[in-house]
């Protein structure tokens, strides 16, 4: 009998705590399966515990000589074709929940205020370099176009096929969240991801996509793949790749 | 402990358990048991894991940062799951890292958990303080290397072989409280989010790459200890020290060897 009143003790605790979880945005979009109980677990305690904390950044003496560039699968003609013309048809297209839906070129993102930021990027692989990263931040564009209050995440996109992600809104606002166009004070080298690409330093680095040309404001995680948050999850990789 | 519980038992109850008695000897606790076996297969499960995950990389580098680009401190002579890593061999393994990840942190979430469980029950059950704290007479040399010549063989030993003897004792405080922290500690400094929160996780252990090699010797000398404490329980019979993690019991003290 105590086992009984215990057991069930137990579940509606279990229950109310889910609840509340769920309310406070500390359950993962790839929160089921047979791993969700761990990815809950780390989204959940990095949420309370990083939601304002800052990325590491270095000294310029820091800065890796040579950047590495990653292994990319070879580029759709469409990409090509922008390379060809030096990107200057690019645009990254931003819409969902916002006041004024709006695409930018990438001269349009270069001429508001500049930040730049000396961070790691950090490979699940294992490896790891530091670069100087320059862009605008990503709150400066979610304020420019009116992001709803209500919005939960942000979706961004890749030109090259299946390659999208997306974030909550307090990585989205985070002050360190870039959308980068350059790196070490010159143009961002294609195979560093550019024209565009997102910077999220306190995430591994398959959560900064390159070659962004989409973001989508929702509150809405079913509406894309699988509804598991990102490509990643479908991939069996973490959606939140804070670790 | 066990005679003052059977005083409010009944009768037959009393007899059958004296009965028992003469066999058997309460040996380890449920909290010792539960925690000892899930932690033994969490670790299982982090070890696994944790060599998948190093096929993709198996170059380990001392500092901030290492890549392909930058001098290795050494290398795991295997073929990697990645194209970019120039191993020598002409092909690539299959890429495992998606649930060997996830398999990774929620083992060690397990661990963790676990571990918390074991060192607070330790506490309170007086457990740390009467089976792993060496008495002041237990530690000195004599005493280790008496217990050193008998596992060499060299010198039968004297004392009861169902406590822990000094040696064991000093190893299991060393492993609960050294090696677990650290193996812990080293790889939360692998935690970009955690770095964020506490930037001396990683810097106090002089950056990622270095964190990212001391995680992987802390783990070889977690499976070094394994491999002693099978080795050891082996040796003082195998079925009768089983049983004693399993079931709690262990034979009376007239039948050990």
């Amino acid at each position: 009998m105590v086992t009984g009143i215990s057991a069930a003790a137990g579940v509606s605790a279990l229950g109310v705590a889910a609840r509340l979880a769920q309310k406070y945005g500390l359950v993962p979009p790839d929160h089921g399966g047979l791993y969700g109980p761990g990815e809950t677990l780390t989204y959940a305690s990095m949420r309370l515990l990083t939601r304002h904390s800052m990325a590491r950044e270095f000294s310029r003496s820091q800065i890796s000589q040579r950047p590495l560039e990653n292994e990319l699968a070879p580029f759709s003609d469409e990409f090509k074709r922008h390379q060809t013309t030096k990107f200057v048809d690019w645009r990254l297209v931003v819409d969902g929940m916002v006041a004024r839906p709006t695409s930018f070129s990438v001269n349009q993102l270069k001429s508001y205020p500049p930040h730049s930021q000396i961070t790691e990027v950090v490979c699940e692989e294992g490896w790891s370099y530091i670069a100087e990263w320059n862009g605008v931040p990503l709150s400066y564009i979610l304020d420019l176009v009116g992001a709803h209050p209500q919005a939960k995440y942000v979706f961004y996109f890749s030109i090259e096929p299946d390659w999208w992600e997306s974030m909550d809104m307090a990585d989205a606002m985070h002050p360190q969240t870039f959308l980068t166009y350059g790196m070490n004070g010159d143009e961002l080298p294609v195979g560093n991801g550019g024209p565009i690409r997102m910077r999220l330093p306190r995430q591994l680095g398959y959560k900064s996509v390159k070659f962004l040309n989409r973001l989508i404001v929702t509150d809405d995680v079913k509406k894309f793949g699988k509804g598991l948050g990102s490509v990643s999850p479908e991939e069996g990789y973490a959606w939140f790749a804070g670790i | 402990m066990s005679t003052m519980e059977s005083a409010h038992v009944p009768l037959e109850a009393t007899a059958a358990a004296m009965r028992d008695v003469t066999r058997t000897q309460p040996r380890h606790s449920l909290l010792v048991r539960v925690t000892h076996w899930i932690v033994t297969l969490a670790f299982f499960a982090l070890l696994l894991t944790g060599a998948e995950i190093i096929v993709s990389h198996p170059r380990f580098y001392w500092g901030e940062t290492g890549n392909i680009l930058t001098e290795p401190l050494f290398k795991i002579p295997i073929p990697a799951s990645r194209k970019l890593v120039p191993t020598g061999y002409g092909y690539v393994m299959p890429d495992q890292n998606g649930w060997s990840r996830a398999l990774h942190f929620q083992s060690a979430w397990l661990l963790v958990l676990m571990g918390l469980l074991y060192v607070i029950g330790g506490v309170v059950t007086g457990h740390l303080r009467r089976d792993l704290l060496p008495s002041g007479a237990d530690l000195s040399w004599r005493r280790i290397v008496d217990v050193m010549t008998h596992h060499l063989r060299i010198a039968p030993r004297s004392e009861d072989p169902w406590s822990y003897n000094v040696l064991q004792r000093l190893t299991y405080l060393f492993v609960v409280f050294i090696l677990f922290p650290v193996v812990i500690w080293t790889g939360l400094a692998l935690s970009p989010a955690f770095d964020s929160a506490v930037p001396a996780t990683v810097s106090l252990l002089g950056g990622r790459q270095s964190a990212r090699t001391l995680h992987f010797f802390v783990s070889i000398a977690l499976v070094l200890f394994l491999f002693i404490h099978v080795v050891m329980v082996w040796r003082e019979g195998f079925k009768s020290r089983m049983r004693a993690m399993v079931t709690g019991q262990a034979p009376n003290r007239k039948e050990c060897r």
